[in-house]
């Protein structure tokens, strides 16, 4: 074992001056003239994309490196493939590395589809040889034979992607460095990208895949990397980094799911009965700080009653940011009776076992209707926002995903009634 | 032992592009095809502009102006001297704006640089001799003598060639950081096709003013092009060698800038 690529101590920074990024020669001109005869300070103002980033990867090794938007993840993709520079700190690799920071580097719109395969080959660092080799597989795989004298001016933007991540995948190479390029194309492509990912792993290859989708993060990478705000915030297992990554967002006080609704601007209704609060609790009782895909839960609602209130009815929907309604609660839809409620304040809990909502961004609508109908006690609109997280629900690092539908259900798979293949010889 | 590792990394900066020297036959290959790629003319292109150009300088300056033409056709004289000027202007062009117009590649992939401009002046060759072969055309139609010097033709694009990489690899270097170069190329072009004998002979320059248009490089060049074809002209090996010397101090600039920053390329650009 020894390690393939080694990153240390490295940063990043970028200067931004003060007087405006001088892009035209003219300003450059006027702003030289200033600093010079004028005495103009030149405050620069220096960014750090990144800072003091260290660490290293044996050869054969896979990891992720997870981060916000902006937080250097692409950096230190970039600085590692040598198209920018270190301000300070060396990298050093030892290998043949192909780096995968877009599909389809270089392609070129009146180019056919052959001839942009050994353009974006050669692009990547394959020999033309190499590339003749290879074409048929590469095609095979993209699934473009039809068109391949085409310019891929006429293919689809999925066309363009299978070729060009086709191309990628062919690399013989030891080393490959992958710049979410998944996040993009159908999902029987990335189910496509992502097993061939898996073959380069168990293949020996030493890869650094940076993305953002946490169950493929979890599903290739052993080890993973959150990078924040140009630095290294923890580096370990997958799961336990990824853990760490999405609870960032609790923080003890604001950012617990408790909600005020006594003074919402968007309700109706007569007032005799109101909302005031919501919470989102967990089984035991306590303020929930994160709320992820399949996780149990307990809403509680907090009302206050100027009167004595007949048979009320307690409602909520749940719709994505989108505003598709995903799913309507209410104690009357449940079989949930409550007679009376007396004047005052007091809670009502609702239970939801299982969660089983895609990671994504929600809106609640509440209301209390009365017994007659029409008779509209509250309704708050849009007040609630839930940010619903992932989860590796499954256990199998799939399935939780916005892309695959606004809810999962659990279900279990029996093979039982598949028949034995007797006779048949298995290539 | 610093001068030392500079050296190395010389010549690390040499291997380098020699390990990639397929991926510049292809951007090469790329500029030629997609050059010529829904286009009705095709190829045709490489000889219209300087053929059209030597038919407006042959009415307008041979014709009306009456401008003296080294004791030949004024067609042949000029279009001697515009075939290899709208190469080097091409490539001047091309390798200026080479870096901000690759800047997908700059930022998505290493490769050495200092390929991108090299195949932006490689890639005009292929119109320049295109462009040469109409110019025996030419020669036939005025029965103009084909000697054995024209042998140098081909082989005096070189220097051209070297110029148009050396001054556009400063071009595109500063282009990166301030993209009014962009607008000063075809204005510097525009400039130079006066200070260059191409309209005119070298000749009707007096005496003590040719060293000073000598030491614009192209002078030299140009006027060595016209005496490859002109068989009572003799090549002037005084302004030619001013030019060599002159386009050697452009390319080892060009080529020194160019390493120096190409290292922010993908920050820049």
């Amino acid at each position: 074992m020894y390690n393939s690529v080694v990153a240390d101590n490295i940063s990043k920074i970028y200067s931004i001056s003060k007087f405006q990024r001088e892009t035209q020669f003219r300003e450059a001109i006027v702003n030289f003239a200033k600093r010079k005869f004028f005495n103009n300070k030149d405050n620069k103002e220096e960014i750090w994309a990144l800072k003091n980033v260290s660490f290293s990867l044996e050869n054969g090794e896979t990891i992720g490196i997870i981060g916000n938007n902006g937080a250097g993840k692409s950096t230190i993709l970039k600085i590692l493939s040598k198209i920018t520079y270190p301000t300070t700190g060396q990298i050093k690799i030892k290998g043949r590395v192909a780096s995968l920071l877009e599909v389809g580097t270089g392609f070129h719109e009146e180019l056919t589809g052959r001839e942009n395969v050994y353009l974006n080959g050669s692009i990547l660092g394959m020999k033309r040889k190499e590339v003749k080799a290879k074409l048929d597989a590469i095609v095979n795989f993209a699934e473009v034979e039809k068109f391949l004298d085409t310019p891929i001016k006429r293919y689809s933007s999925g066309m363009r992607m299978r070729l060009g991540f086709s191309v990628a995948a062919h690399l013989d190479t030891d080393i490959l460095f992958i710049d979410e390029v998944l996040s993009v194309g159908d999902a029987a492509f990335q189910k496509k990208c992502l097993g061939t990912m898996g073959e380069m792993r168990s293949g020996g290859k030493t890869v650094i895949f940076v993305s953002h989708n946490m169950p493929t993060v979890e599903n290739l990478c052993p080890r993973v990397l959150w990078v924040d705000k140009g630095e290294i915030k923890k580096d370990g297992s997958a799961i336990e980094v990824i853990e760490a990554y999405l609870s960032q967002y609790e923080s003890p006080t604001e950012q617990a799911f408790k909600y005020d609704l006594k003074n919402v601007f968007d309700r109706h209704g007569t007032g005799t009965i109101q909302y005031t609060g919501l919470e989102f609790l967990d089984m035991n009782g306590n303020l929930k700080t994160l709320i992820r895909s399949g996780d149990s839960i307990k809403m509680r609602l907090y009302y206050e009653a100027n009167d004595l209130i007949l048979n009320p009815k307690f409602f909520f929907e749940i719709y994505t940011d989108k505003g598709a309604k995903i799913a309507t609660f209410g104690n009357a839809i449940s079989g949930h009776y409550i007679s009376k409620v007396y004047p005052g304040t007091g809670y009502v809990d609702v239970d939801i076992e299982v969660l089983n909502i895609m990671p994504d961004r929600y809106f609640m609508n509440l209301w209390i209707v009365g017994d007659r109908e029409k008779l509209f006690f509250d309704r708050v609109l849009k007040s609630v926002r839930i940010d619903v997280e992932y989860s590796n629900f499954f256990k199998s690092g799939r399935g939780i995903h916005k892309d695959l539908g606004y809810v999962f259900i659990a279900s279990r798979w029996n093979f039982d009634g598949v028949t034995t293949g007797e006779g048949y010889i298995d290539q | 032992m610093g001068n030392h590792t500079a050296i190395n990394e010389k010549f690390e900066w040499i291997r380098e592009f020699w390990r990639y020297k397929e991926l510049l036959y292809f951007f090469v290959w790329r500029d030629v095809k997609v050059k010529y790629k829904q286009t009705v003319l095709g190829a045709l292109w490489a000889v219209i502009q300087p053929f059209f150009q030597m038919i407006v300088f042959t009415i307008f300056f041979g014709k009306l102006a009456k401008m003296p033409s080294d004791g030949i056709p004024y067609p042949i004289f000029s279009y001697a001297a515009l075939v290899p000027w709208t190469y080097f202007t091409g490539a001047l062009s091309s390798a200026g704006n080479c870096l901000v117009g690759n800047s997908n590649l700059l930022t998505k992939v290493y490769f050495p640089r200092v390929a991108i401009p090299v195949a932006s002046v490689l890639a005009g060759l292929i119109d320049f001799f295109i462009a040469s072969v109409l110019l025996g055309g030419v020669m036939m139609y005025f029965q103009v003598p084909f000697t054995w010097t024209l042998i140098f033709w081909p082989i005096l694009v070189l220097p051209l060639m070297l110029l148009a990489l050396g001054l556009g690899m400063l071009l595109a270097s500063l282009n990166v950081k301030y993209r009014d170069i962009k607008y000063t190329i075809p204005f510097g072009i525009q400039l130079l096709l006066f200070l260059t004998p191409i309209i005119y002979p070298i000749s009707i320059v007096p005496e003590k003013y040719r060293i000073l248009i000598s030491l614009n490089p192209l002078a030299g060049i140009i006027e060595a092009f016209r005496s490859i074809v002109i068989h009572n002209k003799p090549i002037d090996f005084l302004s030619l060698g001013i030019s060599f010397s002159v386009i050697l101090v452009v390319l080892i600039m060009g080529l020194s800038v160019f390493q120096k920053t190409e290292k922010s390329f993908a920050d820049l650009v």
